[in-house]
């Protein structure tokens, strides 16, 4: 068919054939009249941005195909990755100073988000969201998860970043130990430690569930726990609810998994440690974020490479939620090129880099989009089940940690508290000392 | 002309002049009745240093004092307190088992290291096959990137997985946790700090060693002298002012330690492994309180002088002719 038109061309063929000519010789044209949309990517040629990152698999990403951005648009990008904690000192310390150095940073939402509102450092991004003139028609906002867009929207509804990734506790089992126990993945908390103590075999040096301990880290843990019962640790208003008969029991399971069914020395572990013992196959389950998968498939560092199941966070006595953590992209509302940086927010959170993060190992994407590219979900060495966790966890998602401006505060008094229980003391005392340090530092945070 | 020629000749072979003219060797140039000129003309001269001593030594001094005054948040703006950091800072609980839990780990940090390196000096002082290599090897874990060596140390001691446990496993010692209990944590760190600096206490003694005197051995063995004899009576003595010097940049160094405890622990479990620098940096670079920091800093570096001078002053008393 094609030969025959080819061979013997007919009227319309030859009138496209001429546009075809007039379009080649007219390229600008061309371009702006871009057959995906009429938007113009490089009404900001020349200027130059800077961009700060936090040291992750997705700011190696963004890095690797920032060129692709600069070709789009002509807009020069300086970025630098910093690590994370390293990156959130100077950010603050920036930011207070009133004249950052960079347009467009990456917040860890779960640490920052008040601190954010409360020094009005980023812009509010629902005006440009709104703007057809610099917003791509293809952007598809309403793609983004429910998950990542709460953390991102403000008390107020201001939308001070774009969410970029979305990291989901869950429970990481092995399906051969519970295969070998006759066990099903638990549907309940009461469950989850009945089947941590079948699986407990000290005298083979395997244990039936491991998590974090150490101070800090372990906050997430006992958060996980709490949000069975339907609480955060602290609620609307801003009262705090660590002291509540609710937040007492989850520090007491938090006792019980990690003092009786865990690993010796878990009282020291921070994630690397949980992993190598899940790595290994001598832990049966990890709770943990599911961002951490790609070793655990590696067949160079892990021995339980195909064997691994993705179990969404068994439901508590009162309700089912998963302890949830994110990163968003803003635009510093000092920068002087807003306009431009919104330029970089947009690609950055397109969905083809959206599906590298899927693609190249840089955790969950906070668009829905992705889950549904079968393509890749086939691909992917970390199977169905994997992205069915990510799915499922996405719909029950509630933060992690509490939005409070002395958030690192909050995680230091009572990860001491909860790392005392492993040693003996007694939940409740723990929590009600934890709670009466905290209090004024959390007045006094907001009275500022 | 003899007697100027001899000068002229003597000069010369001292190195001092070559070329000398005649006159100026006739006229040697007066000296001036003090040895140093205060006229203003060679001030501009001390200016860089003084204005670089300002900068970066007494005006941070000031501003910390001043700092430590003040209720400063980062983000929280600051107010004028007076002195109530430093009784905030008293009545602190965790500040205070800090401080002591510095002391106990600088104690074993110091003694262990001094014992050991002293004893090392001594055996790598004999001769002996293959003792160059073997004197290379043994100060290798002090050339080693702190920050590459703790988390290689991490490794090792997991609970589950480490070889240390490995190790014990195989003469029948059963597994240790290591830095994940709060019982052996500060112990552990020791260990690593004594693997990592023992040879620094070596290589100090044993320049110590090279220069001692033989007349004292041999009229002692002459006299009947055991090796322990030589050991306690001439030996140590002599090489006591090296020790003193080792013992104090080892307490420096102990006190500042940083990187192995915030790398391997992050002062856990809990708290059993905070010692003042890691309590420090949690309130400035974690809680961003620098008002609160800065006390904490000033009471650190009265406690650092302090120790300074008490050391300075044993060191002094060890000075062979003292």
């Amino acid at each position: 068919m094609s030969q025959h038109n080819i061979a013997r061309p007919s009227r319309r063929r030859l009138m496209q054939a001429g546009a075809a000519a007039l379009a080649l010789g007219a390229p600008a044209f061309v371009r702006k009249a871009n057959a995906q949309s009429q938007f113009d990517w490089k009404r900001f040629a020349g200027q130059k941005i800077d961009v700060v990152l936090a040291k992750s698999p997705r700011a190696d990403i963004y890095q690797r195909y920032e060129k692709e951005f600069s070709e789009l648009t002509g807009i020069e990008v300086s970025s630098e990755q910093i690590p994370e904690q390293q990156q959130r000192q100077k950010v603050m310390i920036e930011f207070t100073s009133g004249s950052p150095s960079f347009d467009v940073v990456n917040l860890a939402l779960h640490v920052q988000k008040r601190i954010a509102a409360k020094g009005k450092w980023m812009e509010d991004l629902r005006p440009y969201l709104s703007d057809a003139s610099i917003t791509a028609p293809d952007y598809d906002f309403a793609d983004f998860g429910k998950a990542g867009l709460d953390y991102a929207t403000q008390s107020d509804g201001r939308l001070d970043t774009i969410p970029i990734f979305v990291d989901y506790w869950m429970i990481y089992y092995n399906k051969e130990l519970f295969a070998q126990k006759g066990l099903e993945y638990p549907k309940s908390l009461d469950e989850l430690k009945t089947a941590a103590k079948t699986l407990t075999e000290p005298s083979k040096g395997i244990y039936g569930f491991v998590s974090r301990g150490l101070k800090n880290a372990n906050i997430p843990v006992w958060t996980s726990w709490l949000l069975g019962e339907g609480l955060e640790t602290i609620d609307a208003s801003g009262k705090l609810l660590t002291h509540t008969p609710e937040a007492i029991w989850a520090a007491e399971y938090y006792r019980d998994l990690n003092k009786n069914y865990a690993p010796p020395g878990t009282i020291g572990f921070n994630w690397n440690e949980c992993q190598t013992s899940f790595m290994q196959g001598r832990a049966a389950m990890w709770l943990d974020g599911i961002g951490f998968t790609a070793p655990v498939e590696d067949p160079k560092v892990s021995r339980v490479v195909g064997k691994v199941g993705y179990g969404v966070t068994p439901p508590g006595p009162k309700a089912h939620h998963s302890a949830t953590f994110a990163d968003g992209l803003g635009i510093s509302a000092a920068s002087k090129k807003k306009q431009a940086a919104w330029l970089y927010i947009q690609w950055a959170t397109n969905k083809v880099n959206q599906l590298r993060f899927l693609k190249e190992g840089g955790g969950a994407p906070a668009r829905n989009s992705v889950y549904a590219d079968r393509e890749t979900v086939t691909a992917s060495k970390f199977g169905p089940q994997w992205f069915d966790c990510i799915l499922e966890s996405a719909k029950i998602g509630r933060p992690g940690l509490p939005v409070i401006i002395p958030v690192q505060e909050f995680r230091d008094v009572f990860g001491v508290a909860l790392t005392n229980t492993l040693t003996g003391a007694d939940p409740a005392t723990e929590l009600r000392k934890a709670t009466e340090a905290f209090r004024p530092v959390l007045a006094a945070s907001e009275k500022a | 002309m003899s007697s100027e020629l001899t000068r002229l000749e003597l000069r010369a072979e001292a190195g001092v002049v070559a070329n000398i003219p005649q006159q100026s060797v006739e006229a040697p140039p007066t000296r001036p009745a003090s040895p140093y000129d205060f006229s203003r003309k060679y001030w501009v001269f001390a200016v860089p240093a003084v204005v670089a001593i300002l900068a970066v030594i007494v005006f941070p001094w000031l501003f910390t004092l001043y700092m430590s005054t003040q209720d400063w948040k980062i983000g929280g703006g600051s107010a004028f307190i007076g002195w109530s950091n430093y009784a905030i800072l008293f009545q602190d609980e965790r500040f205070l088992e800090a401080v002591g839990r510095t002391f106990w780990f600088t104690a074993l940090a110091v003694i262990l290291p001094v014992i050991l390196g002293v004893a090392a000096a001594v055996v790598f002082h004999r001769e002996f096959p293959l003792r160059g290599i073997l004197r290379t090897v043994f100060t290798m874990p002090m050339m080693a990137t702190p920050v590459a060596v703790a988390l290689v140390w991490t490794m090792m001691f997991h609970p589950q997985l480490g070889v240390l446990n490995y190790l014990l496993s195989l003469v029948g010692i059963p597994p240790q946790a290591w830095v994940y209990d709060p019982s052996t944590v500060i112990p552990t760190l020791v260990m690593i700090e004594v693997w990592q600096w023992t040879p620094l206490v070596m290589l100090i003694v044993l320049g110590g060693l090279a220069s001692l005197p033989r007349e004292p051995y041999e009229s002692a063995i002459i006299d009947g002298a055991n090796a322990w004899h030589l050991f306690r009576h001439i030996t140590l003595p002599l090489v006591w002012p090296y020790v003193m010097i080792a013992v104090m940049l080892r307490t420096i160094d102990a006190l500042k330690v940083f990187d192995n405890i915030f790398v391997i622990t992050q002062g856990g479990p809990g708290t059993a492994s905070e010692t003042m620098n890691i309590f420090l940096y949690l309130q400035a670079f974690q809680f961003y309180k620098l008002g609160y920091a800065s006390a904490l800093v000033v009471v650190f570096f009265i406690i650092i002088v302090l120790l300074s001078l008490l050391l300075l002053y044993a060191r002094q008393r060890s000075k062979w002719n003292a």
